[in-house]
């Protein structure tokens, strides 16, 4: 029901979306919020992976845990730079240093869900390639020489970048990459990994905005309860209104 | 009990004749249709806006360090605070559809006609300070497009020859938008233009009901009144239009909650995705665009080229594209109001306003490309040509008779 609202209100309003100018289409995220699991294993690989370096300043762990129902000792398990379970997802990196490795400061993660949203994100990490030219050895299809390495290399491997010939006007050919191969040296399997991405954004879908847990379903009951309010007020307008003609 | 309370009141303070003034026996015509409930429904937005507000503003933290955060904060920690929030963002956009369908109702039939010039032009006004208050407030999240928008908005007052570079220093109170510039567009945002905006819609409602109301058909049921002096085609506001503006205001909440609940960022429209990184006086996005509400005038800017390097006459243009709604009185010169009796000439020329309407709205939301410029500047063009050419084409108008009584179409 939720899709079909949705749906409806694009009909609504056509012409909608904005445009990522990204070269590569995007895949398809495909999210579920209901999956608490998954949001839970997605919550364990943030914190292993990204909490190094990135922070997520708005997000408390204890709002997590409740959340998304982890318990206490597992989350304590979580909390690398803190223990106090109210705090939040803070970091320990040094801004300066990192300016001086990554070349920037690497961003808060809380809300970057809500600007480059789910798709992106999950074709993000599935874009990485090798490429010796950069600082840390890889690239990336969809965010051309980002600063950041490839984080989850242990677990997808590293594919290598299949290139294809482009003639310049001028005559002189190069080569472009055009696509990845299939990553190999990892610990997981493609489509486990896919799965695992799809965990990590689910939680980065999540960790931007909590209240979504809640709003949809309370969304309903209110909407529930105004067109009930509505064919009454239309009962009384039209009970007012019988003596004008 | 109750009567000897309100004979206690009335004798010093006159609520009874003031209910009565303007709901009890404010006599209004009977056959208002569905686009007369966006009167009522402006004042439920302007309503929302406020107490959403004053909650908003015991959480938020006008400061540059920390009001991005803030408003996490807010959608976070604070106890609903995600509804109230998104009742107040999604609110802004709801406020702005209903005041340009309210706007339209008055050029549908003719409302800004004589007796109710100034209850348009006070209209105006109150449309005029709201894209002020709106603007002020979309920098207070503090984010990319509040910073940037904010940014670009006010460097268009440099643009003004001789003074500009001043003028825009002195609104910014900083070389660049700045801590400075944020704390005095909350000041703004919060008490200024919502003070004078409350004042102005006492005034507009006033002067509403010193004329009267208008109607679907235009015709002014003052001229026809029974032996009591009552219009015979007036029907007292209470009860009647209060069950009837509620039954409206509950079937337009099903829309809002529907958005509210299920769609608060409106594709990208009522809350711009950019908006999400906290606002970096060394990153400029790819793309900056105004909010929906401001992107036809917007584009009007866009569309005027430059005059040896400086953009102070798009910036003119952009002022005298919303100015010009308040000569519609006197350029309007058919003795018809309704659309209704009107000539199809006039009905075509509304329709091609319209449809330009949408598309300069269309275009500000757009990276600007070649093909993009020329619709806009055509748009333009036509855009003043329905203002500029009135006179002419309502002139000698032929327009259908109207009826000597309200219909009830």
């Amino acid at each position: 029901m939720k899709k079909l609202m949705i749906a409806i209100l694009m009909m609504a309003l056509p012409a909608l979306g904005m445009a990522a100018g990204s070269s590569i289409p995007l895949l398809s995220a495909n999210i579920d919020l209901d999956d608490k699991e998954s949001l839970q294993r997605g919550a364990t690989i943030f914190v292993n992976n990204c909490l190094n370096c990135h922070s997520a300043h708005y997000m408390r762990y204890n709002r997590m845990s409740e959340d998304l129902g982890i318990s206490e000792s597992d989350l304590k398990a979580m909390m690398f730079t803190t223990d106090r379970v109210g705090d939040t997802m803070k970091v320990a990196l040094d801004p300066k240093e990192a300016k001086s490795w990554f070349g920037t400061v690497p961003p808060d993660l809380t809300v970057i869900e809500r600007f480059r949203g789910a798709d992106w994100l999950y074709t993000y990490f599935l874009s990485f390639y090798k490429d010796d030219s950069r600082p840390f050895g890889v690239n990336n299809l969809l965010f051309k020489d980002v600063g950041m390495p490839h984080a989850l290399t242990g677990m997808q491997g590293l594919a290598d970048p299949i290139y294809k010939d482009v003639t310049l006007p001028d005559g002189t050919i190069i080569q472009v990459v055009d696509g990845i191969s299939q990553p190999a040296g990892g610990s997981m399997s493609v489509p486990d990994y896919e799965e695992s991405v799809r965990d990590l954004v689910g939680f980065m879908v999540y960790m931007a905005e909590p209240a979504k847990l809640v709003r949809y379903d309370l969304g309903w009951k209110v909407i529930a309860f105004l067109i009930f309010l509505t064919f009454l007020l239309y009962l009384l307008k039209k009970e007012y209104w019988r003596d004008i003609h | 009990m109750k009567n000897k309370i309100l004979e206690w009141v009335d004798d010093r303070f006159p609520l009874t004749k003031t209910f009565n003034e303007h709901l009890g026996q404010y006599y209004v015509p009977k056959n208002f249709n569905m686009w007369y409930f966006f009167g009522s429904l402006a004042i439920m937005m302007l309503v929302i806006q406020i107490v959403s507000g004053i909650f908003l503003t015991m959480n938020y933290k006008p400061d540059g360090l920390s009001a991005f955060g803030s408003v996490e904060y807010i959608m976070r920690d604070v106890e609903w605070g995600w509804l109230i929030r998104y009742m107040h963002s999604t609110g802004a956009s709801f406020f702005f559809i209903v005041i340009y369908l309210h706007m339209f109702r008055g050029l549908l039939y003719g409302s800004y006609k004589k007796p109710r010039e100034l209850v348009w032009m006070i209209g105006v006004g109150i449309f005029l300070l709201l894209m002020a208050e709106a603007f002020m407030g979309y920098l207070l999240p503090w984010g990319q497009m509040s910073y940037w928008g904010a940014q670009v908005i006010i460097s268009l007052f440099g643009a003004v020859p001789f003074i500009g570079p001043e003028l825009a220093l002195w609104i910014r109170g900083d070389f660049v938008v700045a801590d400075a510039t944020l704390n005095r567009f909350f000041a703004f945002h919060v008490i200024a233009a919502p003070l004078v905006l409350l004042g102005l819609v006492v005034v507009h409602i006033t002067a509403l009901h010193e004329v009267g109301s208008n109607n679907p058909d235009g015709i002014d049921i003052k001229k026809d009144k029974d032996e009591n002096g009552i219009p015979r085609d007036g029907i007292p506001f209470h009860p009647y239009y209060t069950v009837k503006d509620a039954f409206g205001a509950s079937l337009f909440l099903i829309f809002f909650c529907a958005v509210m609940f299920f769609w608060p960022e409106g594709g990208g429209y009522f809350i711009e995705a950019p908006n999400f990184v906290p606002a970096d006086p060394l990153k400029t996005p790819d793309h900056i665009a105004p909010v929906w509400y401001f992107t036809p005038f917007y584009t009007i800017l866009r569309a005027i080229p430059s005059i040896a390097g400086s953009p102070f006459p798009g910036v003119v243009a952009m002022g005298a594209s919303t100015l010009i709604f308040l000569l519609l009185p006197w350029l309007d010169r058919s003795p018809v109001k309704s659309i209704r009796y009107r000539s199809t000439t006039f009905k075509l020329w509304v329709t091609m306003f319209v449809i330009v309407f949408f598309i300069l709205g269309y275009l500000g939301t757009k990276a600007p490309s070649p093909v993009f410029n020329i619709i806009g500047q055509i748009c333009t063009v036509l855009y003043f040509a329905f203002f500029v050419c009135m006179p002419w084409y309502t002139k000698n108008e032929k327009c259908k008779p109207v009826p000597e009584r309200v219909t009830n179409k």
